[in-house]
């Protein structure tokens, strides 16, 4: 468990919102391929929205 | 070499030269003020267990189906690139201490003279500092190196960047016997960031199944525009800083 918390607080760092946001967006880009419309904007957008939301956090 | 190698390459190489130089800041701190040996097998046994971790990990990742390496690596590489982006532009904006390597050093050096008296023979304070720092800032890199290498089966460009980065930063100390202040680090983490970020982004769609327009070549366009769009967060961060009074 405790090994558990260090890989994790090795990738996510202190901002668990931003590690989940990117777990979403990857299910909405997969969820999207499965149809015929394109799902390559998603993690853009995702990417800058997350970047963006993550320091106004850090920054207030 | 193809664009994407050279990205690899370029990636692997900024980020372990960056880790290099605050790993090396670590070493001579305790090395100087407490003697070489000690500090000198912390490093060797720091080395050889990121040397196993990447042993151990490489051919273990390579053997995973490339959609499932792509999301499961493209994700982690996208939260890990994320945090370094967001303190790069922080650091840049002014809203986060710049990372400086004399001041490093010298709170090291502080630590290491306040540590008490040095028996003779092995010098368990200058092993266990010089091993923690090594292995800390090391696990950067091993992570960068695997997860950039096996995605792109080329843990063997990955690893030479790393080597690369590594022995040009050592003979630039040795020939200094000082940190390595000048180096542009803060810069060079910037770049990391956006690599990183960029890289995340293009395997984590590819892995969930979306084609980018272009194939490889959209890296051309997410690379430039994700840096574009940082930099615009540092002038804005900056500009509220401002008006808020506050140092930027």
């Amino acid at each position: 468990m405790k090994g558990l918390l260090a890989v994790w607080e090795f990738i996510a760092g202190d901002d668990w919102r931003t590690a989940l946001g990117v777990v979403l967006a990857l299910a909405i880009t997969a969820l999207i391929a499965t149809t015929s419309v394109a799902a390559w904007w998603v993690m853009p957008l995702a990417v800058l929205g997350l970047l963006g939301l993550s320091l106004r956090r850090s920054s207030l | 070499m193809s664009a994407a190698e050279l990205a690899l390459f370029l990636s692997v190489f900024l980020a372990c030269a960056v880790e290099a130089v605050e790993a090396l800041t670590i070493v001579l701190a305790v090395g100087v003020t407490r003697g070489w040996s000690s500090a000198l097998a912390g490093v060797g046994a720091a080395v050889a267990v990121l040397a196993a971790v990447v042993g151990a990990l490489g051919p273990a990742l390579t053997e995973l189906p490339i959609d499932v390496l792509r999301l499961t690596i493209g994700g982690l590489l996208l939260v890990f690139g994320l945090q370094w982006l967001r303190k790069a532009i922080l650091r840049a904006a002014g809203l986060k201490a710049i990372h400086d390597e004399q001041a490093a050093f010298d709170q090291e050096t502080a630590q290491a003279r306040a540590a008490g008296h040095r028996h003779a023979g092995f010098d368990g304070y200058s092993f266990t500092i010089a091993f923690k720092g090594v292995l800390l800032e090391g696990l950067e890199v091993a992570f960068i190196v695997l997860t950039f290498g096996a995605n792109q089966h080329h843990v063997g460009i990955a690893a030479a960047a790393a080597g690369l980065a590594v022995a040009m930063v050592l003979t630039a100390g040795i020939a200094a016997r000082a940190p390595l202040a000048r180096v542009p680090e803060n810069t060079m983490k910037f770049a990391v960031g956006v690599m990183l970020t960029s890289f995340g982004m293009f395997w984590g769609a590819e892995g969930a199944g979306a084609g980018w327009p272009a194939g490889d070549a959209a890296l051309l366009v997410i690379i430039p525009v994700l840096a574009a769009a940082s930099i615009a967060m540092v002038r804005r961060l900056q500009g509220a800083a401002r008006a808020a009074g506050e140092p930027a």
